[in-house]
């Protein structure tokens, strides 16, 4: 909101306000105008989730509030404000308050460095994607801080389940998040979105995305790594003890996360605004980068409603043995690939301002690069895959002859 | 806008985030009811009372993973520049970052060897 915080800045100072009172209103107008946009969102996501899932399981979904039942979010509001809120007294009150309120900011203050258009965003901070890694963890702390004070036992088994998971999937997730930022030359989110001009980086590197999708999904919680819930374990897991608002405010941070997720990964990967006629208008550019985060959230809301939930230690071995030894060969195999290309001559030394001719033979070596990795992996799975299966056959045979 | 501006944006919105999950919660402070008593505020449980604290010792695997986390976490946080100069690097500084990732690779396989990242 750059034009606007510098246009109010004036026009203050020029009706005799105070320098510093005119900045600092002027910097308040621009953060609620950013906030507000996440914040109204959530509002429309709980239903969007709501009706994506009663589709996908052959349900109507929420229909009688309002038009398709599109009021009904409010309703759920209006409802969770009359609701009691329950203390338990065994808890640590403070900590025990403070946790929703950390995880709801956590997802809020993403928003911060999201360029909503080429002209539009709140700040385009230099180092953009290592702020989205920093506030990210945040909600990783609130989580353990919920669980912990909760001082119940199935919710600090949650927490312990959930916090090993997150901090594991943050791994791979900021590997893949090294591609871009490596292609780009920079952690800027503008920048990142501007070196895609020629290029769009899932192009380039679609094994990055790839990971990038799932360690997000696993760090939005969400099937099949739903452990964050896992109603039939840990009953539900770390908020087992939160009621009313707190609670409710656990399920917005959620279902805004994912969202958020699916913008990130529009700016990253999709070229964020960039389609036919973005230059035209801030709100074409706008209606783009909602389109694309749209419909990757809704990609995630079908794998969610579809897959089933994975056991805790499949989820780890996944992540350590499989994950994190992918990402780190993506990392090296991409960087080595483009090192040698650009000594050859064959790709541009300047990435970011190459046009789509001038990336035409990179792109080319990059995918054969890394559809040659999907292929070997694909192998190896499949090997493991049957591995698994003859080991489990084996057990039950021996089983089938102990009974004998 | 300058720097100085900007993180000073960063600090308002940082501020200010909390305030928006706190405002429902307040609102619902004025309007819900009270009546708490000893059963519904005491620690659930399936049907029986809570038997002592939760607040004890966890598995040791937890803590395993939260020190390779560490190692993988610091090491990115070095990588990150190296990626923002990848472009403009010497040969030096590209192989530089290599044996780096290299080095750390090594630690997991180690981790990995010995059994670290079995769930047990």
């Amino acid at each position: 909101m750059d034009e606007v915080c510098t246009g109010l800045c004036h026009l203050l100072v020029e009706s005799g306000a105070d320098a510093g009172l005119a900045r600092f209103l002027s910097l308040l107008v621009g953060v609620l105008l950013v906030s507000g946009i996440p914040l109204i969102t959530v509002i429309l996501l709980i239903w969007i989730e709501r009706k994506v899932a009663a589709r996908i399981q052959d349900r109507i979904g929420p229909n009688r509030v309002g038009p398709v039942g599109l009021l009904q979010t409010i309703a759920d509001m209006i409802k969770l404000l009359s609701k009691e809120d329950i203390t338990p007294t065994a808890a640590d009150r403070v900590l025990y308050n403070a946790a929703p309120l950390v995880s709801f900011a956590s997802v809020v203050l993403i928003w911060a460095v999201i360029p909503f258009t080429p002209f539009h965003f709140g700040v385009d901070l230099e180092i953009g994607a290592l702020y989205f890694v920093a506030i990210a963890s945040f909600g990783t702390l609130a989580i353990m801080v919920a669980g912990w004070a909760s001082n119940n036992k199935y919710a600090l088994l949650g927490a312990f389940r959930v916090v090993s998971l997150l901090v594991s999937y943050e791994v791979p997730l900021v590997f893949a998040l090294l591609v871009p930022v490596m292609l780009a030359g920079s952690m800027s989110l503008l920048d990142i979105v501007n070196a895609q001009t020629g290029m769009w980086f899932v192009v380039l590197s679609p094994l990055a995305f790839v990971i990038f999708y799932v360690s997000a999904q696993a760090e939005t919680g969400r099937a099949p790594f739903d452990l964050i819930e896992a109603e039939s374990e840990l009953v539900a897991g770390f908020n087992i003890e939160y009621s009313g608002m707190k609670f409710g405010m656990f399920f917005a941070a959620e279902f805004l996360h994912v969202f958020t997720n699916g913008i990130l990964m529009a700016l990253l990967f999709f070229g964020g605004w960039m389609g036919p006629l973005y230059y035209e208008s801030p709100l074409i550019a706008f209606a783009w980068l909602g389109a694309k985060g749209g419909l990757i959230y809704f990609t995630t809301l079908w794998l969610r409603n579809t897959v089933p939930r994975l056991r805790i230690d499949q989820i780890m071995a996944f992540n350590w043995k499989f994950l994190v030894p992918l990402s780190i060969a993506n990392l090296i195999f991409i960087s080595l690939a483009l090192k040698v290309m650009q000594e050859l001559g064959i790709s541009p030394r300047d990435l970011v301002s190459a046009g789509f001719v001038e990336l035409l033979p990179t792109t080319v070596v990059l995918l054969l690069i890394n559809g040659a990795m999907t292929v070997y992996l694909l192998g190896l799975l499949r090997k493991r895959g049957q591995e698994a299966r003859r080991e489990s056959m084996a057990a039950r045979a021996a089983l089938a002859q102990a009974a004998d | 806008m300058n720097v100085l501006n900007e993180w000073a944006f960063i600090g308002l919105f940082a501020v200010l985030a909390p305030v928006f999950p706190a405002l429902p919660i307040v609102i619902a402070w004025l309007f819900r009811p009270r009546k708490p008593n000893v059963l519904k505020s005491s620690t659930y449980e399936c049907g029986v009372e809570t038997i002592g604290d939760a607040w004890v010792q966890f598995r040791v695997q937890y803590y395993i993973y939260g020190l390779i986390f560490l190692v993988f976490d610091v090491e990115m946080v070095f990588l990150f520049p190296w990626a923002v100069a990848y472009n403009e690097m010497s040969l030096f500084g590209f192989v530089a970052g290599f044996l780096f990732i290299f080095l750390l690779t090594d630690a997991l396989f180690y981790a990995w060897k010995k059994n670290a990242l079995d769930w047990k």
